[in-house]
């Protein structure tokens, strides 16, 4: 078998932690060194019905790099990035405004298929979702739905070895998924995404259902996916977000004045720039523990 | 009041004494109901197996009835039999592929409020008395044209389907959202979600409601009255002529004034009956299957 994980090369950018010691270090900013810009975000607005979820929201979100959405509840992070695969869509309700360029091609453009989006851009949700099916089946799906048969079963390993659950599932690949614990499951949901070579994997608080080891191994598991994909992470874990991200973007909610509220784009930066000397009042507020 | 007088209120004998002879009654009453709805069960199938019984034996299964001559009338329903399983079955054929395409339409693709009118007017549908079925089915294909057991079919279809499309219905409501988005963003178009994962996850369901309706109209004699009541007292396979089912028989020959052909009137609403209750049972057991596998098959 050829299939064995790409081997673990030196990050082009170096693992960032918080160390207040080592701000304003020489170190290149993930802007400089990163590949391309994947994502334009352009003056995004996003509705429920009338109600804005989030506001004017205009970043770029780098290749081969993680980037973290952290904000407090209810400032429309999980809106946000469900934009960036057109999941919205499925809700009957939902509109926006402004424009998500995805290497330059609009991804609300009319001629644009949300199937084809979703193909390239994975998702992994809050709550680990696999199928009432067996292991293999689980991660043969998307491959199967998308006529990617040739080496089924390679390419069904090679994906449990990326989302380093093989070793754990290798002998049960025909038990139900929903035998694995918590934890195995949202593997098997990251390596069910990334079965399907997307260019992107967005991750919608895929830890916040599942215990402390868990929670590390997905952790783990991100920083060797960067190497090969865009990764991003919404989180309300802002240890989590420093721990994994490049970049962050931090998101909360402001006030119209009609009274109503709706989430915005605070600041957006390095992540150990973020978490030692962030710009805006707020982002401090917020990482220090005093809001939110 | 403060919260600890309350307190001390509520743990006093005489207040306790009173909740407990409130809560024995209500539980008194609630258990009585339900004996009352078993007890009344019981009563319906022992009077018709205690008077049908005795017409039960291989004849009345294979041979066909006789209306002729006191005392020698009626030796069996096999043409009944023939009969309701062909009505049935046409009618399981025609309701069955419209209920269930219909409900995945009202479910995965339509927009709500469309959805909500058509299930509105399923339910009128589903509250039309079966007679009205029977007459309209008769005006319009019946009344000039001759009975069938095709057009008797076509009347217990049209009962039939608000029950196979809101059992449906509510069976793929079960299937978690979760399950959808989760194939939606492996990049699989909405066709492709509702075939490869609603469904596997929602057909124990659909079976049972399927079979449950299937029940339902088999037993129902006012439609056949209209559109497959003439028929012949022998067996026939031909649904396009009357055929003879087992509620048209039990109807006619319960009128009889002969004894023995009551008999077998008895015995045709026993055969019946245990139809309805071996189909209710695979039903519940398709029912079982189908919530193990949506709520984690452990």
């Amino acid at each position: 078998m050829q299939y064995v994980s790409t081997p673990m090369t030196e990050s082009a950018e170096p693992h960032i932690e918080i160390d207040p010691s080592k701000v304003g270090a020489e170190r290149p900013s993930s802007r400089e060194v990163a590949r391309e810009t994947v994502f334009q975000i352009q003056s995004l607005s996003a509705y429920y019905g009338k109600a804005a979820a989030i506001q004017d929201v205009s970043f770029d979100i780098y290749g081969k790099t993680v980037t973290a959405i952290i904000g407090p509840s209810g400032c429309g992070k999980s809106t946000f990035i469900r934009c960036l695969n057109r999941m919205n869509d499925v809700i009957p309700s939902f509109r926006s405004d402004g424009k998500i360029l995805f290497h330059d091609v609009d991804l609300q453009g009319k001629d644009v298929d949300p199937v084809s989006v979703r193909r390239r851009i994975g998702m992994v949700f809050q709550r680990p979702n696999p199928f009432p099916k067996s292991v293999f089946d689980n991660v043969a799906y998307g491959l199967r739905i998308l006529g990617m048969k040739d080496n089924l079963g390679d390419r069904v390993e090679h994906a449990l070895k990326r989302a380093a659950l093989w070793e754990e599932v290798s002998d049960r690949l025909k038990d139900s998924a929903l035998a694995l614990s918590g934890g195995q499951q949202q593997r098997l949901c990251i390596a069910r995404a990334i079965a399907i070579e997307p260019d992107v994997i967005l991750l919608d608080e895929p830890a916040s259902a599942l215990d402390p080891i868990a929670t590390a191994s997905i952790e783990d598991l991100m920083h060797e996916l960067k190497e090969d994909y865009t990764i991003v992470i919404v989180t309300h874990n802002m240890q989590q977000a420093a721990r994994v991200a490049n970049m962050t973007a931090f998101f909360s909610i402001s006030g119209g004045e009609d009274g109503s509220r709706h989430g915005v784009l605070v600041e957006y930066d390095d992540t150990e720039k973020i978490f030692t000397n962030p710009s805006e009042k707020r982002t401090e507020d917020y990482v220090t523990g005093r809001f939110g | 009041m403060s919260n600890a007088a309350l307190t001390a209120r509520s743990l006093t004998s005489e207040h306790r004494r009173r909740r407990r002879i409130v809560n024995w009654l209500m539980e008194g009453l609630a258990t009585l109901s339900a004996l009352a709805a078993v007890a009344l069960l019981v009563i319906v199938v022992g009077s018709v197996a205690k008077r049908g019984a005795g017409a039960l034996d291989l004849d009345f299964f294979t041979k066909n009835p006789s209306f002729l001559g006191f005392g020698q009338g009626g030796s069996g329903i096999a043409n009944a039999i023939v009969g309701t399983f062909i009505i049935v079955g046409l009618a399981i054929l025609m309701a069955l592929p419209v209920g269930i395409l219909a409900a995945i339409y009202l479910n995965e693709f339509a927009p709500r409020r469309i959805a909500s009118a058509v299930t509105v007017a399923f339910d009128v549908l589903n509250g039309v008395p079966a007679i009205v079925i029977g007459i309209f089915v008769f005006v319009f294909i019946v009344a000039g044209h001759g009975q069938a057991g095709v057009k008797g079919a076509f009347a217990l279809a049209i009962l039939m389907l608000p029950l196979v499309t809101r059992s449906t219905q509510e069976v793929l409501a079960l299937v978690p959202n979760a399950m959808r988005e989760a194939s939606l963003a492996l990049g699989a178009p909405r066709w492709r979600t509702t075939l490869n994962v609603v469904l596997p996850m929602a057909v124990g369901g659909i079976i049972t409601g399927a079979t449950l309706a299937t029940a339902r109209v088999a037993g129902e004699t006012a439609p056949l009255l209209f559109t497959s009541s003439l028929a012949g007292n022998t067996v026939s396979w031909n649904p396009t002529e009357p055929l003879a089912s087992i509620p048209m028989f039990i109807f006619t020959s319960a009128e009889q004034a002969d004894p023995a052909l009551q008999e077998k009137a008895w015995g045709a609403a026993l055969v019946l009956i245990t139809f309805v209750l071996v189909a209710s049972i695979i039903a519940r057991a398709f029912g079982l299957r189908s919530r193990r596998r949506l709520t984690g098959g452990r």
